[in-house]
């Protein structure tokens, strides 16, 4: 099982639905995708929804962490939404969600970045 | 309780680390784990065989990973071993956050989620010669029953 990615964008909001497994050999491939379609798109923001993710480990984080770095340094947010109870707990125990806002869905998310709906 | 194990050796591809941590899942299924102790297991074997990757062979994907599952006493023992580089100093390569490979974008957590997901976490290492990660998980129903 690998990872499926689908993108959009809102209102310059780039939203990131990922399915599947994110470990070591699915994160380059989300990395390039996220960075690639971000350009694209010309978006500001980025929401990451964790919904339909089945899997996760330390090299997800660095994906997340490293978006966060990115996002920030051009004057974006990222925010994560509907994250498993399993990547939840990795998330607390890295620290993310002391830099990282967290919300329960994506319309959530969205009004976070003051986007309506 | 029954005592099992078995054992079985991936080329160092990334592509091995699903197959690798379903395989030891579906070992460990015998002894009935939650799927949260599941999840932890996976993670942890995730996390090993990605180290043996990266940092013990430094992506060279033509090297061995030996897995090893252990069932003792309702309890897992898990190995992953590699004959890579090995680790210099491995109080610092466990400590939280610290990656070597941080334009990797590494985040360093690999260490502190196999500390966290399994009951204990041994490592041995020799420089040059490869690194060899023991992780045990005991089941809440082993607990339940020995009490």
């Amino acid at each position: 099982m690998g990872l499926a990615c689908e993108m959009r964008c809102k209102n310059r909001v780039l939203i990131v639905r990922m399915q599947g497994e994110l470990d070591h050999h699915t994160a380059e491939n989300l990395r390039e995708e996220i960075i690639q379609q971000k350009e694209l798109s010309n978006c500001i923001h980025i929401i990451m929804n964790f919904q339909n993710l089945s899997f996760m480990d330390s090299s997800g984080l660095g994906v997340v962490f490293g978006r966060f770095k990115q996002i920030r340094s051009q004057g974006g947010e990222l925010v994560v939404c509907s994250v498993p109870p399993s990547i939840h707990r990795i998330f607390e125990m890295s620290g993310l969600y002391k830099v990282v806002p967290y919300v329960n869905n994506e319309e959530a998310a969205l009004d976070f970045l003051g986007v309506t709906k | 309780m029954m005592n099992n194990k078995m054992s079985f050796t991936i080329l160092s591809r990334s592509e091995n680390e699903h197959f690798a941590r379903i395989v030891v899942a579906a070992f460990i299924a015998q002894l009935d784990p939650t799927v949260e102790e599941l999840t932890d297991i996976k993670t942890s074997v995730s996390e090993a065989v990605t180290n043996c990757i990266i940092h013990g062979y430094r992506n060279d994907p033509t090297q061995e990973i030996i897995i090893t599952v252990e069932l003792r006493d309702g309890e897992a023992w898990i190995s992953v071993q590699d004959f890579g580089e090995g680790i210099e100093d491995l109080a610092q390569a466990r400590m939280p956050l610290y990656t070597s490979k941080p334009d990797l974008e590494r985040s360093g957590m690999g260490f502190t989620i196999m500390e966290n997901f399994m009951n204990h976490l041994t490592v041995y290492s020799i420089p040059g010669k490869g690194t060899t990660v023991e992780m045990v998980k005991v089941f809440s129903k082993t607990i339940a029953v020995v009490k």
